[in-house]
């Protein structure tokens, strides 16, 4: 409608969208890059790669989940305890002697209804904000999995049981060596995004759930009935927490009462770097993964390099605040005001 | 416009009260196929009320809406749309994240099955944007620009073909020109006659007698809740319709 809408628009302004989409990518390679640099012989070594996997496994998930969240404008803060309450359960189930398909169905289903529980907080107990139910959630459930288990690790699951978090998929027939096996942890990476990648991008749900972050009022207007989409959210969002506690079960082999702490906070913090905004709407599954990947990276490089654990806190801390920047600064160029 | 063209919308004896405040009393509208009413008010006068009853968002505490002769009882904004009535709200009510297609389809996107799988159809969205579009002759640079990076008349405009796409019959306007530059607002009052020109009945709820005197083709103004005024508007006067505006004939 605007004249001055039709003139030719620079170099720059192109490639906005092209930085906007793949612009945590580039950081991500230019990080691998560095890494490589620093530690020609371990970083990227098939046992380091696979490493790097196998730790950010249930991360990942927890990620993903509050990724979805943070695309309504919303936070989920409990994930680090649902998935601690589903490890929990799922111990207590094991130890019982349940077959272990049961065992491993229970945390998703029991993730899935602390997610509905968030849900139907937020929703019908109408919560000024998701922080607030969350938060209180976050203290419920990781207290409920101190009390069934009377705080105590509970260990040893069979191996049907630790396939998903240990599993190795042998590539000897590729000609391989023994130990340069795929974890099965980064199969179910690849899987999980992928669907989860589809039903954002290509789904109905998907499409109102991004339209409920822009603009919840435009979604209610066009009939969208958003408190129904926002319980699916955290439902799922519950769902891949108690993904993560299956995987964790996996790799320590363990259910214990520091599983997941904190962690809702690396969650967070890996949606923000890969550029899920907290204004809700944006964001891509893409980018959560390579936010998820960064942390991983800057942690396992800043191990082989021997840094201490403190330096890694004000790194990833600082790369937050450096991300959101970039983000802001974005806005600015990318949107009219 | 003659009152020969067929009725589309009539609102007979609406009331509303919110406890002991009366918003609305006795209030009657019609709106002819391809006819413009214009409705005048000042602030609490109870034209917002009126075109919220009429989409289905509150409920009349007295009175009867008829849609095309039969009466109907909205419970919801779905059951007003179902009708063919769309409401263009104040505020836009667009998702500016998410591309103009996307938006002028929210919530009624076309799908195709992939086996048991609903999967959305980008293609199906994208031309259906573009024709429809195109037949409004809104120009913008494609229907996969992003709401926010239009200019305040180019949402208008795209908030209008929303509420026009799935062959809507009655189109409700709240202030469609409050928010915009004063060279758009030429260019959006243009396209409320185009929709005349379809046989959309329109009705533009506004205080701006320029966007009344170029569009409409009848006025009617609330005062305190009632039915005050009304005229073709060949037969008024700006000064006397602002004279309505503050109760006075």
């Amino acid at each position: 409608m605007d004249d001055k809408e039709k003139k030719q628009d620079s170099l720059y302004v192109k490639l906005i969208p092209y930085f906007e989409k793949y612009g945590i990518l580039l950081l991500l390679v230019i990080m691998i890059l560095v890494m490589h640099i620093l530690q020609p012989d371990v970083f990227l070594s098939w046992r380091n790669v696979t490493n790097v996997f196998k730790q950010i496994s249930w991360q990942s998930m927890l990620a993903l989940g509050v990724f979805m969240v943070i695309v309504t404008a919303g936070i989920d803060l409990s994930v680090g305890s649902i998935m601690m309450l589903s490890l929990m359960i799922l111990a207590i189930v094991a130890k019982a002697g349940a077959p272990w398909f049961i065992v491993v169905l229970v945390p998703l289903f029991a993730g899935f209804l602390c997610g509905l529980i968030n849900g139907l907080g937020i929703t019908l107990l109408r919560m000024p904000h998701p922080f607030i139910m969350t938060l209180g959630t976050l203290y419920i459930f990781r207290g409920t999995g101190n009390l069934i288990s009377g705080g105590t690790p509970i260990s040893g699951f069979t191996d049907e049981v630790r396939y998903l978090g240990h599993g190795r998929i042998d590539l000897t027939w590729l000609g391989l060596e023994k130990s340069q096996y795929l974890p099965v942890s980064l199969v179910l990476i690849a899987v999980v995004y992928f669907v989860f990648w589809v039903f954002l991008n290509h789904s109905r749900t998907g499409k109102w759930i991004y339209a409920i972050g822009g603009n919840p009022s435009a979604a209610r207007a066009s009939g969208i009935n958003v408190n129904k989409i926002l319980i699916i959210v955290y439902s799922l969002c519950g769902f891949l927490s108690g993904i993560g506690a299956l995987i964790l079960a996996g790799r320590t082999d363990s259910g214990y009462p520091n599983a997941g702490l904190q962690s809702e906070l690396d969650a967070i913090a890996a949606c923000i770097i890969g550029g899920a905004s907290f204004f809700g709407g944006r964001g891509t599954v893409l980018g959560v993964f390579a936010g998820v990947m960064i942390m991983g990276i800057l942690r396992n490089g800043l191990n082989l390099m021997d840094v201490s654990s403190f330096w890694q806190q004000v790194l990833i801390g600082s790369i937050i605040v450096l991300a959101v920047y970039v983000d802001v600064l974005r806005r600015d160029f990318g949107t009219r005001k | 416009m003659t009152s020969t063209n067929k009725l589309l919308l009539e609102a007979k004896g609406i009331t509303k009260y919110f406890g002991t405040i009366t918003a609305l009393e006795n209030v009657n509208l019609k709106v002819h196929e391809g006819e413009c009413l214009g409705v005048v008010g000042d602030n609490g006068a109870g034209k917002s009320t009126l075109m919220k009853v009429l989409s289905g968002l509150y409920k009349p505490s007295a009175g009867a809406l008829f849609f095309e002769g039969k009466e109907h009882v909205l419970d919801s904004p779905k059951d007003s749309q179902n009708l063919g009535l769309e409401m263009v709200y104040q505020d836009l009510a667009l998702a500016g994240n998410l591309p103009i297609g996307e938006n002028i389809f929210l919530g009624r996107e076309p799908t195709k099955n992939i086996g048991f799988l609903k999967f959305l159809d980008f293609k199906k969205i994208q031309e259906m944007t573009s024709a429809h579009l195109e037949k409004l002759k809104i120009n913008v640079k494609s229907a996969e620009q992003k709401v926010e990076e239009l200019s305040g008349g180019q949402r208008q405009a795209v908030a209008i073909a929303r509420s026009t796409a799935f062959n809507a019959k009655v189109v409700i306007m709240d202030e469609p020109t409050a928010a915009l530059a004063i060279k758009e607002v030429g260019k959006v009052l243009d396209l409320i006659n185009k929709l005349k020109n379809t046989g959309v009945g329109v009705i533009v709820i506004s205080h701006r007698m320029d966007d009344i005197f170029t569009v409409c083709d009848r006025v009617m103004a609330l005062f305190q809740g009632t039915n005050f005024a009304e005229s073709q508007l060949d037969k008024t006067s700006r000064d006397e319709v602002i004279g309505w505006i503050m109760g006075k004939k």
